[in-house]
């Protein structure tokens, strides 16, 4: 059984935010425009956090990629009336849109705040309406919506792979945000495989968990920064 | 007791049923209008999208949560003041128990509504509901919010029954009083009463059976709405406290609703020879006692988090005591604890005019108390970065108004087919006979005036 994992190196985040349009782009993830985004309805699976450290002129920016941390100990999953948000054998915190009725309890229920919750029916400003990925799911105004791992590409792996008559190995799953980090900040893979770079690096001594005091078991690991100022 | 008082009780009680006012239409159409507003207001929300609203992310609960807080809240007073008064048989309770019960079953049909109108997706809400479905997925029994479906139905149910048990006798009374269609209906709730020892036996049974029932599954159906808070990892949420916090917030909203009930059903129905000062100085006593309560609880959980100074919760404690929050948090207590100590502990001001204008207040306060402990602890959640904050827009203050004119209009019809007033009960009170009911203080007895 696998155990999907990610790894953020936070001393190679950049900030530069492809991740986020990687992300945007592979879940069909509308944009809200302006306005929108001005009332908090913005949705980015994946944010990139930016926070300023020290007082001027010593000011240090900081940028931490957040998305769900796809918790063993998900606060959400249990709030859920009607099970949309629920477990998966293999660990990922899934979200059934169809079985969605909004209630929202689970974005409160988030520590992190990376759920995000469907305003309006999704649009796209043409010709983007054309690119949309025919293996993700458009959600309907309503639902809750998150950060799946790319469960379409872990799918699609292991498909290829028992099609193949071959295990499958570490790097054959590349979640879009990894793929579109030019810094190779973000490695996701399976944590159970201990050959597996993603298992290398959530056993660093720099690996910390974002809010691991809250108890949620974040499968999301964060090597922190090294150098001092 | 001559038989002239007992024809002026009912004639005096029943007026309401038998003559129509051009007022009540007015009435019944100015509410209605806006009750139809707010309909169509949700209705657009639906057609729309939820963005319509000023919910935003952090901040998914607002509005609608708080007036479902509020009014579960509200429909405390009713059933558990009644049930109470009823157990330890205060004789003073006989003009009030009705009015109050009735408040209860409206207070908890429009708040049972709004878990249903804060959904995405309303149209699924019957996917709350355990039934048979043929893919056999039943709800999560985990989720607290399938708790409160449970909790709410029970408490809705038990206190309709609890409403409509004391009100056979007096259905029977207006059926032997009217003719035609009329006649039939009422004979029809009436369950076939003829008053005899039997039944009155019976009824008596029931209703101390429901009286001593309905008094844990009140106190439980509040403790289940907070559990919606307090089993959320959320700063200021996630409390043990908050069960009897909520309960006795409850109970001091509703009777602050029942106060200002009574004022209203004594001014225009003309019930001054019924409800007297003496009932409004005895619930303003326990309007008193409440705020005292009230003030102890928010005492308690600020001074625990201050004094603890665990940094996530100290970000929601500054947020409301100092912060964006803090005039609607000084304004709850000054309505909620200044405003209720000060006028209802000094006998000359805890007039009838006295406790109303508390009562506006607390209303005021314990609105406000709800909503400032669901929205700013969402805006102040763990990660700076999300804070968010939150801004009501046109579309919930609507429905938020809406409430209130529902609750008038459904308050009003049943005052206009319903004799508010337990006619049967206040002439046990007068007549010492049937053992029902121990006879009314002498203090308290018909007609008389106090000051």
């Amino acid at each position: 059984m696998h155990k999907w994992g990610l790894a953020v190196d936070l001393d190679r985040c950049t900030g530069c935010g492809s991740c986020v349009t990687a992300c945007h782009a592979e879940n069909n993830i509308p944009t809200v425009g302006p306005e929108q985004a001005g009332r908090g309805r913005a949705m980015h699976w994946l944010r990139v956090e930016r926070y300023w450290e020290g007082d001027f002129p010593d000011v240090q920016l900081k940028f931490r990629p957040v998305m769900c941390q796809q918790c063993d100990a998900a606060p959400c999953e249990p709030v859920c009336p009607t099970y949309a948000s629920h477990h998966t054998a293999e660990g990922l915190n899934a979200q059934v849109y169809n079985r969605c009725i909004g209630t929202r309890y689970c974005a409160n229920a988030c520590p992190y705040n990376t759920r995000y919750f469907d305003f309006f029916n999704p649009s796209w400003p043409k010709p983007l309406h054309l690119q949309l990925n025919p293996d993700v799911s458009v959600r309907e105004v309503g639902v809750m919506e998150k950060c799946t791992f790319c469960v379409q590409r872990i799918n699609g792996a292991q498909i290829e792979a028992k099609a193949a008559k071959r295990e499958l190995k570490d790097g054959d799953i590349k979640t879009a945000c990894q793929q579109g980090c030019p810094a190779q900040a973000l490695v996701f893979g399976d944590l159970n495989d201990p050959e597996s770079e993603v298992s290398r690096l959530s056993k660093s001594p720099r690996g910390t968990k974002l809010l691991e005091d809250v108890g949620t078991l974040p499968k999301v690991t964060y090597l922190q920064r090294q150098t001092q100022a | 007791m001559s038989d002239a008082s007992t024809s002026r009780l009912s004639d005096d009680l029943l007026r309401p049923l038998l003559q129509t006012t051009w007022q009540f239409y007015a009435l019944v159409a100015f509410l209605a209008s806006i009750v139809l507003m707010g309909l169509g207001t949700w209705g657009y929300q639906m057609y729309n999208g939820f963005g319509v609203s000023g919910i935003n992310n952090p901040i998914y609960w607002a509005f609608y949560i708080t007036n479902f807080v509020f009014w579960i809240g509200i429909s405390h007073a009713g059933t558990l003041i009644s049930a109470i008064l009823r157990l330890v048989n205060a004789g003073w309770r006989r003009p009030v128990t009705r009015c109050a019960e009735v408040i209860t079953a409206f207070a908890l049909m429009i708040g049972a509504m709004f878990p249903i109108i804060h959904l995405g997706r309303p149209w699924l809400f019957f996917w709350l509901v355990p039934y048979p479905s043929s893919r056999m997925i039943w709800p999560n029994f985990r989720s607290p919010l399938v708790w409160d479906f449970f909790a709410i139905t029970t408490y809705l149910t038990g206190s309709l029954l609890f409403l409509f048990l004391p009100m056979i006798p007096d259905f029977a009374l207006v059926r032997d009083k009217s003719s035609g269609i009329r006649r039939r209906i009422y004979g029809t709730l009436a369950l076939g009463w003829r008053g005899t020892s039997k039944q009155w036996h019976r009824l008596e049974s029931a209703m101390s059976i429901m009286a001593i029932a309905i008094i844990p599954v009140a106190v439980s159906v509040h403790t289940i709405v907070s559990f919606d808070f307090s089993m959320a990892p959320v700063p200021m949420w996630h409390s043990t406290m908050f069960g009897p916090y909520f309960v006795a917030g409850a109970i001091f909203s509703g009777i602050a609703g029942l106060i200002i009930a009574m004022a209203g059903l004594r001014k225009f129905l003309h019930l001054e020879e019924y409800l007297h000062p003496i009932h409004f100085q005895n619930l303003g006593k326990l309007l008193l006692m409440m705020s005292l309560l009230w003030g102890y609880f928010v005492f308690a959980e600020r001074l625990t988090t201050w004094y603890g100074n665990e940094p996530y919760e100290i970000a929601v404690l500054r947020v409301t005591q100092k912060g964006s929050f803090a005039p609607l948090y000084w304004t709850m207590v000054v309505c909620n604890f200044v405003i209720p100590v000060i006028v209802l502990s000094l006998k000359k001001l805890r007039t009838i005019g006295g406790c109303v204008f508390v009562s506006f207040g607390v209303c005021i306060g314990m609105w406000l108390e709800r909503f400032l402990i669901v929205v700013p602890s969402l805006g102040h959640k763990y990660l700076p970065y999300s804070w968010g904050t939150y801004r009501p827009r046109p579309v919930e203050i609507m429905i938020t108004i809406s409430t209130f004119a529902a609750m008038g209009l459904l308050y009003t019809l049943f005052a206009k087919f319903v004799p508010i007033i337990s006619i049967w009960e206040m002439r046990a009170g007068e007549h010492p006979a049937p053992a029902l009911m121990p006879s009314a203080m002498k203090e308290h007895a018909l007609g008389e005036t106090h000051a």
